[in-house]
């Protein structure tokens, strides 16, 4: 299974990567959503698990982007906020919603459900 | 006991509910009237206008009345007083006329005839009646001829009064006296020229009785007494009150006047009497009559009493309206008022839960981050452990950072229930998970239990259907009635929450505690707004108006059983589906 990791917080993208590798996942990463479309171009991914605050483009903006570039991919959403428009706009654009911080094994089990439903 | 009633509970009572006010409580802070002020303002309007006009109506009323009484009275004993005068003035004048008419008829020489005088007196006698003499004098003062019980004749009168009257006026009617024979007449002279020069003078006795025989006749009002006086006082009639023939009278003499008068004034012993007198002309008579004004006034008093007694039930009637129609409209005002300010209340309340929300949402995302990198670098140097050999494993470091992870979850929990709690401060509905409720609820108390060793039993119900309501509300409720019972128990006290189905489409919260409980009076005002027993504690006495308003809005119902010493159990019944009422305050958007 491969993953793409996208949040602005560069710290807590690299932990959850490794963390990932660990328990033999393929996760690559990235900080900003341009950046995380130019991954997307280059590779093929199962699911992509965007945080949904970001600068300059947002999870539910990018996903749309991924979405027309790569339309058999899966997301997950992460946010550190429990906001009613983001918990609405959340399970109504995704498979999957979670709030950070995360328990990694939830976050695993949740990208099994998504690919493999 | 179940409060069906939106509105909290009225007090039965003289005592109206604004009367007491509550003084240095918000509720009397946010009102804006001063309501006994305005019902003491309403009743003295109301009183004035209403009453003034009646009063000062019968006042006049009775003026007018007494006086048309009064005056009706003067006028009817003026009536008899004049008539009755005409009647002894003529009675008078018939005998003088009578008298004239002898002279006329004789001439001096055959009326010095004793036998023809004689028969002339027994003429009168028959005819008129009450003649008791008659003699002829000459202008000397000397009786010619006297016929009569006495013997008068050649009795020589020059040097009495009466002769001096008759002969310098040419008439005299005396006094009543009482004579020889002890009997009261009265004496008539009256002085003829005779041709050729010089006068005599014909006299004749008159028995006071006849005058009697005219007063007797009359029908008096009011105790009358009719009578004559002379102009000493003295009775020249006998009277019902005032004393025999000539005694003298209890009353004063009236002034002279030529036409007839009436007036009023006290006897001695103070009885008011109507007076009404006559002067009978060119005699020394005064005809009188008195009345006693008590008894004329009797009928009147009659009119008076019936005039009061409406008066006094008018009023009183109306008084009676005034303070019923006051009280309940003012009570009214404060009931207003007091909801009033309980919305308003319930709004801020509404507000600041709203406000707290946000805030905490906001504080939770901040903590969020940070956290979230805590746990994930934590995490890593724990898979660092497990899954490499790069470092030594050792369990000290492993515990720790099991530690760390443990913490970051504890910290997650709390800013998860934040979000929550903010996510549902408005009005969706949702299916609720009653137990997670119910558990996160006893979360926001912390610690408490524990610390006061208060048992909490949680108890629900296995196959509960699904449940489909406003989870803030729904949280909001068992938060109050939770945080009730803990206010009500004792260290080491039990709190038992069950939640059950009551019926096919609703279901029963139950919170029961084992604490101080409830008097019967405290059960009858529990959901009013502002009334609290822990005002010193800073209740605010909105909790459980909050609570009842709440459940009320979920399409449920609340109601409380309590005994003093025993405990107190609180029973919202919720529906199972929560259809949202079109047009109910919206919590929601107040703040918004």
């Amino acid at each position: 299974m491969k993953v793409l990791l996208v949040d602005d917080e560069e710290e807590l993208v690299t932990a959850l990567a490794e963390r990932l590798s660990f328990r033999g996942i393929d996760a690559d990463w990235s900080t900003s959503g341009n950046e995380a479309l130019k991954l997307a171009r280059a590779h093929t991914y199962d699911v992509a698990v965007l945080d949904i605050k970001m600068p300059n483009i947002s999870g539910i903006d990018l996903k749309k982007r991924l979405e027309k570039m790569r339309p058999d991919m899966k997301y997950i959403f992460l946010t550190g906020h429990g906001s009613e428009e983001d918990f609405r706009a959340g399970s109504a654009e995704a498979s999957q919603y979670l709030v950070k911080p995360l328990d990694i094994e939830v976050l695993i089990e949740t990208m099994r459900e998504v690919v493999e439903p | 006991m179940k409060t069906d009633a939106e509105e909290p509970r009225r007090t039965l009572g003289l005592r109206p509910a604004f009367w007491g006010g509550r003084e240095g409580s918000e509720a009397s802070q946010k009102h804006s009237l001063n309501l006994r002020r305005l019902w003491k303002t309403t009743v003295l309007i109301m009183t004035v206008v209403s009453l003034a006009p009646l009063v000062v109506m019968t006042a006049v009323d009775y003026r007018v009345t007494q006086k048309s009484v009064e005056s009706e009275l003067v006028l009817r004993t003026s009536r008899i007083v004049s008539n009755t005068k005409r009647a002894v003035e003529f009675s008078l004048l018939e005998r003088m006329a009578a008298l004239d008419f002898i002279v006329q008829d004789n001439r001096f020489q055959m009326l010095t005839d004793c036998a023809r005088l004689e028969a002339i007196l027994d003429h009168l006698r028959l005819t008129f009646g009450g003649f008791v003499d008659l003699g002829v004098i000459d202008s000397t003062g000397r009786q010619l001829c006297y016929v009569g019980p006495y013997d008068l004749s050649g009795f020589d009168y020059s040097d009495q009064e009466w002769f001096r009257n008759v002969r310098d006026q040419g008439m005299h009617i005396s006094d009543v006296f009482p004579g020889f024979r002890r009997v009261p007449h009265l004496v008539i002279a009256a002085r003829h020229e005779i041709p050729g020069g010089g006068f005599y003078v014909l006299r004749t006795s008159l028995e006071a009785e006849f005058f009697n025989t005219l007063l007797s006749d009359l029908e008096l009002s009011g105790n009358g007494d009719v009578f004559i006086v002379n102009s000493e006082g003295t009775l020249q009639t006998s009277s019902r009150m005032h004393g025999g023939v000539l005694d003298t009278i209890d009353l004063r003499v009236p002034e002279y006047s030529d036409s007839t008068r009436v007036f009023e004034t006290p006897t001695r012993d103070g009885r008011a009497v109507l007076i009404g007198y006559a002067y009978i002309p060119e005699t020394p008579f005064i005809l009188m009559i008195v009345k006693q004004k008590a008894v004329l006034m009797e009928p009147w008093r009659d009119t008076r009493r019936k005039l009061i007694g409406f008066l006094a039930l008018s009023l009183s009637a109306i008084m009676v309206v005034i303070l019923a129609v006051t009280t309940y409209l003012v009570n009214e005002i404060h009931w207003a008022d007091l909801r009033r300010v309980a919305t308003l209340h319930q709004v801020e309340y509404t507000n600041k839960m709203i406000s707290l929300g946000r805030l905490g949402a906001g504080v939770a995302h901040e903590i969020n981050n940070p956290l979230a990198i805590i746990n994930e670098k934590a995490g890593l140097i724990k898979d660092l452990f497990s899954y490499t050999d790069r470092y030594a494993d050792d369990p000290k470091l492993l515990g720790i950072v099991d530690t760390i992870l443990k913490s970051v979850k504890r910290c997650s929990e709390v800013t998860r229930r934040l979000l929550n709690f903010a996510r549902d401060t408005d009005s969706e509905t949702s299916p609720v998970d009653l137990a997670a409720t119910v558990t996160e609820v006893l979360g926001f108390m912390g610690k408490e239990a524990e610390y006061r060793s208060i048992e909490v039993v949680v108890d629900i119900d296995k196959n509960l259907p699904k449940l489909e309501t406003n989870c803030g509300r729904l949280q909001q409720i068992l938060l109050n009635l939770i945080n009730n019972a803990f206010a009500a128990v004792d260290d080491g006290g039990r709190i038992e929450i069950s939640i059950r189905p009551s019926n096919a489409d609703s279901i029963t919260i139950q919170v029961e505690d084992n604490g101080c409980g409830m008097s019967e009076h405290e059960l009858t005002r529990v959901f009013e707004p502002f009334y609290t027993t822990k005002r010193s504690r800073g209740g605010t006495g909105l909790g459980l108006s909050i609570t009842y308003s709440l459940a009320q809005e979920l399409g449920g119902s609340i109601d409380v059983e309590s005994k003093p010493g025993e405990g107190t159990r609180f029973r919202v019944t919720l529906p199972l589906a929560w259809q949202r009422k079109k047009g109910t305050f919206d919590e929601g958007s107040a703040g918004r």
